[in-house]
C-alpha cells in the first residue's frame, strides 16, 4: 500500500512515435484509485496508442509512466501485467483456436488457482452468451461475441487497473447499456479503477468520474464526466454529430 | 424478353422491397455442424434502398452476408440477384435449369448460392465490406483501389501480353482505373493519403477506404458490415451522407450490419431484425423501431430520447429564467436532480451486482413480462391511463410499463423504494424514476391533479408524450 494520495496510474510528458510520425505530443493523465476515467476523441487522434503505450508496446520514446509507485515505462509487457494492469484491446484480439474456456483460462494465468471457477461464473453472469459457446472455438464466435470475450478474458485475471479499448464496438444497443452498467458496478462494489476509452462519448462521459478529450495526440480538454458533457465543444463534436 | 413484360407493378407505394426487390432471400437456412447460425430466413432488398440488417451479437447477421456474397455457401435456401426487371418466371425456369444465371436482354438472374465467390463480385455486381477490416495493409490506399479493379486491366492488357507491350487498349483502361481511383478518393475524402499504406490510417479512415473499394467494381448492390463500428457520432453523420450518396448517384442498392441506431434508423428505408438465426420483424425504420419485439431483444430504451429529454429540460431552465418567472417546482426540478443524481449511485450500485446481471429475456414481446408489484393483468374498465403525462415517460418506456401491468397512475403513486428499483433496473435507468419523482407526479395525477408538465402534454406541446387523458390515441 502506498499513500492514498498518490495516483495509481499517472502518465506524464508521455510522447510516442510510429517511426518518425508522432502520435502522442506529450500526455499527462492520472487515474486515481477506485476511479473510472475515460479518453474520448476522434478516430486517430492517439487514444488507442496512449492505452499500449501504458503497456509497453510501442514504447514511449520521452516521458514517464508510474504505476502504484513503479516506473513502468521501461518494462517489458509481461512484468507490467504482473502487477495488476489487463487490457481489453481493441479489435478482439483473442485466441481463435482456444475455446471460450481456455480463453478464459489465459486470462487466468497470473491468478490463484481457487478463484478460478468463481472468476468463470462471474463473467458467464454478466456475459450467458459467452456459458452457451465456451466449448466453441474462439474463432468462430460473432463479431460481438468476441468482443464480451476479450473483456471477460481481462476481468479473469483479477486487475487493479483495467484498461478498455472500446468495450461497446460493435455491441448491440442492449449490450452496450449492459456492459457499461458491468463496468459501474465493479467499480462500485469491487472498487475496480477503469481507464476507459470510448467513441460513445455519451455512455462514457456519464459513467466516469472524470474524462479527457484528445486531439491530435494531445489532451485538450479535461474535466468530470458531467461538465464535459455540458460542454459546447464535446456536444458539438462527440455527441450531436448524429443529428440534423 | 416476354420475361419482362409482366413483372410486378413499379413501386408505386414506396416500398421497393416488396415490389421491385434487387435481391431476394428465401428459406435461407445455415448450419455449422450441430449449429444452426440462420434458419429458414427470407427477406428482399428494394432497389436504390437502404436496407439495414440489425440483431443482437450472435443473431447470424455476418452469416447472412458471407451466404449472399459467396463465402458461405447456404446449407438450403435460394439467393436470387437481379440485374434490372426480372419475373418471377423468370427466375423459376433459371432455378430448373441448374443454371448459375442468365441474362436476357437487360434482365438477369444470379442464383447467388450457385456461383462461386469470385464470379459473384464480377458478374452479379455484388460487393461487401468487413465487420474485422480487411485491407491490403502494406499496400498504399491508390494501389488497394486499383486491385479492386483488377479483372479490368487484367482483361484490358490481354493478360499481360497487351500491357507489356503498352497496347492503347490497355493504355486506356489503366487511365480509367486510374480516374475511378481518384474520384473515389475524392469522395471518401483520402486524396492526401494516396501514397500511404492503408494499414497506417486511422481505423475510420480505414473503414471509409473498404467502402471505396467495393465502389470501384461498380456493385449493384453493396453490403456493408458494421461500417460505423468505431466510428463517433460526427464521423457517422459522415458515413450518412456518403451512404446516401452513393446511392442517390450511382444507384447502388445498400445492405448494411449496423448497431449504431443512429445511422440504422436516419437512412434506411427498410429494417430487418434477427434474433437466433430467425427474423423477428421486417419493415420500415420507424415501425421496427416500435416493434416491442425488437425493442426486449434488441434495443432496449432509446438513448437518443434519453439525450434529447437532458436537452428539453435544459432549455426548459433557460426559457423560465428568461422569462425571470418565478420558477415552478416543477420545472426547477433538473436543477435538484443533479444533486440527487450524486447520491443516485449509491442508491442503485450498492445492490448485488447479480441484479442486473440476469439475461434479459429474448423477444418478451411475445410471452407477457413478469408482472411488477400491484401490477394488473389488464387495464381496469379496459382503459388505462396516459402515463405519458409524468414526465419522464415516453411512449416506449409506457409500453414497457404496461407489459408489466403498470396501467394507471395510482398505481406508480403506490409504488415503494423496492419498486421503484426493480422499474428502474427494468428500465435501465439509473436513478431517474426518483430523480424525476415519477412517483409524485403520478400522485398528483392520480387524484386527477395537474402538474405543469402534464398542462403542456394536454395542449399536444410535448413531442414525446401523447395528449388526451386515456390511453386513447395510442398505437
Amino acid at each position: 500500500m502506498s499513500e492514498t494520495s498518490a495516483p495509481l496510474l499517472s502518465v506524464s510528458g508521455v510522447e510516442t512515435y510510429y517511426g518518425n510520425i508522432v502520435a502522442l505530443r506529450g500526455v499527462d493523465i492520472d487515474v486515481h484509485r477506485g476511479e473510472i476515467v475515460t479518453l474520448i476523441g476522434a478516430n486517430g487522434a492517439g487514444k488507442s496508442t496512449l492505452m499500449m503505450t501504458i503497456c509497453g508496446n510501442p514504447r514511449a520514446r520521452h516521458g514517464q509512466i508510474v504505476y502504484d509507485g513503479t516506473d513502468i515505462s521501461a518494462m517489458p509487457t509481461h512484468e507490467i501485467m504482473r502487477l495488476g494492469i489487463a487490457q481489453s484491446p481493441e479489435g478482439r484480439r483473442i485466441f481463435p483456436r482456444m475455446t471460450v474456456m481456455e480463453n478464459l483460462q489465459m486470462g487466468a494465468q497470473l491468478v490463484d488457482d481457487k478463484y478460478f471457477d468463481d472468476d468463470v461464473k462471474r463473467v458467464f453472469d454478466l456475459f450467458p452468451r459467452l456459458k452457451e459457446r465456451q466449448v466453441q472455438r474462439g474463432g468462430t464466435l460473432s463479431g460481438g461475441e468476441q468482443q464480451m470475450l476479450a473483456i471477460g478474458r481481462a476481468l479473469m485475471s483479477r486487475p487493479k487497473l483495467l484498461l478498455l479499448d472500446e468495450p461497446s464496438l460493435g455491441l448491440a444497443p442492449l449490450i452496450v447499456r449492459q456492459i457499461f452498467d458491468i463496468i459501474g458496478d465493479l467499480n462500485k462494489n469491487e472498487g475496480l479503477t477503469v481507464f476507459l476509452v470510448e467513441q460513445n462519448a455519451f455512455h462514457a462521459l456519464k459513467l466516469a468520474h472524470r474524462g479527457h478529450v484528445m486531439v491530435n495526440g494531445k489532451i485538450t480538454m479535461s474535466g468530470t464526466g458531467a461538465e464535459l458533457l455540458k460542454r459546447e465543444e464535446v456536444r458539438a463534436a462527440y455527441l450531436e454529430g448524429g443529428k440534423h | 424478353m416476354a420475361d419482362t413484360k409482366d413483372m410486378t407493378a413499379p413501386a408505386s407505394t414506396g416500398r421497393a422491397w416488396e415490389n421491385d426487390a434487387v435481391l431476394t432471400v428465401e428459406h435461407l437456412t445455415m448450419r455449422f455442424g450441430g449449429l444452426t447460425a440462420v434458419n429458414d430466413l427470407s427477406f428482399n432488398v428494394g432497389r436504390g434502398d437502404i436496407t439495414a440488417l440489425i440483431g443482437p451479437n450472435g443473431a447470424g447477421k455476418t452469416t447472412v452476408f458471407n451466404c449472399v456474397t459467396g463465402f458461405y455457401k447456404p446449407t438450403e435456401g435460394r439467393i436470387t440477384m437481379r440485374h434490372g426487371k426480372v419475373s418471377n418466371d423468370f427466375i423459376e425456369r433459371v432455378t430448373d435449369t441448374g443454371e448459375r444465371y442468365r441474362v436476357e436482354g437487360n434482365a438477369g438472374v444470379y442464383l447467388l448460392e450457385r456461383m462461386p465467390d469470385f464470379t459473384i463480385s464480377d458478374k452479379a455486381k455484388v460487393a461487401r465490406t468487413f465487420q474485422n477490416i480487411r485491407l491490403f495493409a502494406g499496400m498504399t490506399v491508390l494501389e488497394n483501389l486499383l486491385v479492386a479493379q483488377h479483372n479490368r486491366l487484367m482483361v484490358a492488357s490481354n493478360f499481360t501480353f497487351g500491357g507489356l507491350l503498352g497496347l492503347p487498349g490497355y493504355r486506356k483502361a489503366r487511365q480509367a482505373s486510374m480516374e475511378k481511383a481518384i474520384y473515389w478518393m475524392e469522395r471518401v475524402n483520402l486524396l492526401d493519403r494516396a501514397d500511404d499504406p492503408a494499414g497506417d490510417l486511422p481505423y475510420g479512415a480505414q473503414r471509409r477506404l473498404e467502402i471505396a473499394r467495393s465502389m470501384c467494381t461498380d456493385p449493384h448492390l453493396l453490403c456493408l458490415d458494421e461500417p460505423a463500428a468505431g466510428l463517433n457520432p460526427r464521423e457517422s453523420a459522415e458515413l450518412n451522407d456518403l451512404l446516401q450518396f452513393i446511392r442517390r448517384e450511382h444507384g447502388t442498392s445498400i445492405l448494411l450490419i449496423e448497431h449504431d441506431m443512429g445511422v440504422v434508423m436516419e437512412i434506411s428505408d427498410h429494417v430487418v431484425v434477427l434474433d437466433y438465426g430467425e427474423k423477428i420483424s421486417d419493415g420500415d425504420a420507424e415501425a421496427v423501431r416500435n416493434d416491442p419485439k425488437v425493442i426486449a431483444a434488441y434495443l432496449g430504451v432509446d438513448d437518443e430520447e434519453e439525450i434529447e429529454e437532458i436537452l428539453e429540460e435544459d432549455a426548459e431552465i433557460a426559457k423560465a429564467h428568461a422569462r425571470g418567472e418565478e420558477v415552478s417546482d416543477d420545472v426547477v426540478m433538473p436543477e435538484k436532480a443533479k444533486a440527487k443524481s450524486k447520491a443516485k449511485p449509491k442508491a442503485k450500485k450498492a445492490a448485488p451486482a447479480k441484479a442486473r446481471s440476469e439475461p434479459v429475456p429474448a423477444a418478451a414481446g411475445a410471452t407477457p413480462a413478469p408482472a411488477m408489484a400491484g401490477g394488473l393483468n389488464a387495464p381496469r374498465d379496459g382503459k388505462g391511463d396516459n402515463l405519458t403525462r409524468i414526465k419522464g415517460i415516453g411512449p416506449i418506456n409506457e409500453k414497457k410499463l404496461n407489459a408489466h401491468g403498470i396501467f394507471h397512475f395510482d398505481q406508480i403513486a403506490a409504488w415503494k423504494a423496492a419498486d421503484v428499483k426493480q422499474a428502474e433496473d427494468y428500465l435501465a435507468f439509473d436513478g431517474r424514476i426518483k430523480r424525476e419523482e415519477w412517483v409524485k407526479q403520478a400522485k398528483t395525477l392520480a387524484k386527477g391533479g395537474d402538474t405543469d408538465f402534464s398542462k403542456r402534454v394536454d395542449k399536444g406541446a410535448v413531442p414525446s408524450s401523447r395528449s388526451g387523458k386515456g390511453k386513447g390515441g395510442s398505437k
